[in-house]
């Protein structure tokens, strides 16, 4: 397969932090670097190498902790890596914890306008899609009045439809299937299954295996940083369940 | 890929973090041009929510200088009268900028922290929030310089020919406190203390900077002293075309390029450096 057909590469990617940490001036001061330099490193991620060719839909699982938000930050070029090179190809729409980025003063419509931005999109753009946005979510009546005035489920709802209106060439997805009704739910899942077959590249982070293993053809299993697995979803799923079943 | 084509970009858009390197200036410039709508938000958040907040928010940008300058000149006024008359445009011309830059550098310190959740999970140039601070600081020195403005038609001030040059004073000012809000604003993810510390340090530096009294009370041979602070350049490039009416001297407006640029560059070398490592302190 040429380079150029994949959407993300990461190689030999690690992403480490010193255990110990200087949070002060004055304790930089005081103390110089020292404790800092000699402390060990932990690991967010530690050597991991994987491409994910355009158009594919791939689940990352594992336990809470295990680094999987870690790697879908490292993809979307949130992070940098401490060691090694990340690469994305084509416009990557990171969708992390519904919710961030929205402002409780603006208004609802406002906050359409202000999230597509941090995501990259201009006013214009975001203005063509408004009105699907606003059917989308269903809280038309209320969007706008401030966002400080909106339940849990409603500011889900809206950020829910902002993030999959936007059309990239990448989504990351990162444990946003968790909020909502059931009905909410397969309204969200039904929209990233139209992404699928359009063509998009999907990365999932879900603990939620069915999903993962109905929406995706490629599952990554993540575990202390490294990648345990990685292969056909049934395959890997399988692997994990069994893993996690005589766990317990 | 029919998903690409409204997104306005293509598979042609590569973005390569390698560990360990450095921001460069030009792919910073270039992802700040991409996110000028970001910039446009973030401004008109920062201008909106605080006015909206309070029905004085609005009114507190001209009741803040207005105040101000009713204490300094009914403590003042008579004290520096020989020296400078018309002490409330005296004082506010070059309150203004400083007032921009104590500011600016302070709340672009706590915007960092605030929008350190936002960092850690969309992408976007690492600066842009400093530069959106500083633009929006710069709106708000706009409005005030409509109140001295206000405030010198009422007093009988006189408003001279030289306010053209303005802008320019301006520009270098926004320059040199972006630059110094930049190194500020690392350091300050950094080290939690910073942010504390240069607020403590404010009130002093306004005291060795000449605003609220003139520099001739300083005997000349400490004067090269006081002058080694670059804000006494930087309040005097705003004050001679207001208060004055003239035009800064060479001198004045030399030292005021260099240190606006220098600023800018120092600014920019620290931050570019630390910016890598920004994730593990937010």
């Amino acid at each position: 397969m040429n380079a150029a057909d994949n959407a993300i590469e990461l190689e030999n990617v690690s992403v480490r932090y010193r255990a110990a940490k200087i949070h002060s001036f004055k304790a930089a001061l005081v103390s110089g670097f020292a404790a800092h330099r000699k402390s060990e490193f932990r690991y967010g991620l530690r050597d991991v190498t994987l491409a994910i060719p355009h158009g594919e839909a791939v689940g990352i699982i594992g336990p809470n902790g295990a680094g999987k938000s870690t790697l879908l930050r490292v993809a979307a070029g949130i992070i940098p890596p401490s060691l090694g090179t990340a690469l994305s190809r084509g416009t990557v729409a990171p969708v992390m914890e519904l919710g961030t980025g929205f402002e409780a003063e603006l208004s609802g419509r406002e906050n359409i306008f202000f999230n597509g931005a941090l995501l990259g999109c201009s006013r214009a753009y975001m203005r063509a899609r408004a009105d699907d946005i606003i059917a989308f979510s269903g809280i038309a009546a209320s969007i706008d009045a401030p966002l400080r005035t909106y339940s849990t489920g409603m500011v889900a709802r809206l950020a829910f439809a902002v993030a999959t209106a936007i059309e990239a060439d990448t989504i990351l997805l990162d444990e946003i299937l968790a909020v909502g009704d059931a009905s909410f739910r397969r309204q969200c899942q039904a929209r990233i299954e139209r992404f699928v077959t359009n063509g998009a590249t999907v990365v999932v982070v879900s603990h939620e295996l069915d999903v993962v293993a109905s929406l995706c053809s490629r599952v990554i299993w993540v575990e202390e940083a490294r990648v345990v697995a990685d292969g056909p979803a049934a395959d890997v799923i399988a692997r994990y369940r069994a893993r996690t079943a005589s766990g317990l | 890929m029919s998903t690409a084509s409204s997104f306005g970009a293509s598979h042609a858009l590569v973005r390569r973090t390698v560990a360990g390197e450095p921001l460069r200036w030009t792919s910073e410039l270039r992802d700040l041009r991409a996110h000028a709508g970001l910039l446009y938000e973030l401004v008109h958040r920062d201008l909106t929510v605080r006015y909206k907040r309070s029905v004085l928010g609005f009114l507190w940008t001209m009741l803040h200088p207005l105040l101000l300058m009713l204490i300094f000149t009914v403590v003042f006024a008579t004290m520096f009268r020989e020296r400078a008359p018309h002490y409330e445009t005296y004082f506010l011309s070059a309150y203004v900028a400083w007032n921009f830059f104590a500011q600016t550098t302070v709340n672009a310190m706590a915007s960092v922290a605030w929008n350190g959740p936002l960092m850690k999970r969309v992408r976007v140039p690492q600066s842009i929030f400093t530069l959106s601070i500083a633009i929006s600081g710069l709106v708000n020195v706009g409005l005030s310089l409509l109140v001295l403005f206000a405030i010198m038609l009422v007093v009988g001030a006189p408003l001279h020919a030289t306010l053209w040059f303005l802008p320019i004073s301006l520009l270098l000012v926004g320059l040199f406190t972006f630059g110094t809000a930049l190194a500020l604003t690392a350091a300050s993810i950094f080290f939690g203390d910073v942010r504390e510390m240069v607020q403590a340090g404010m009130p002093a530096l306004l005291y060795l900077t000449p605003i609220i009294y003139p520099i001739s009370i300083i005997p000349d041979r400490f004067r090269w002293l006081i002058k080694l602070n670059p804000l006494v350049y930087i309040v005097e490039i705003v004050r001679d075309p207001i208060y004055y009416g003239i035009l800064p001297t060479p001198e004045t407006l030399g030292v005021s390029i260099v240190i606006s640029l220098g600023a800018v560059c120092i600014g920019w070398m620290i931050f570019r450096h630390m910016a890598p490592r920004f994730h593990a302190h937010l």
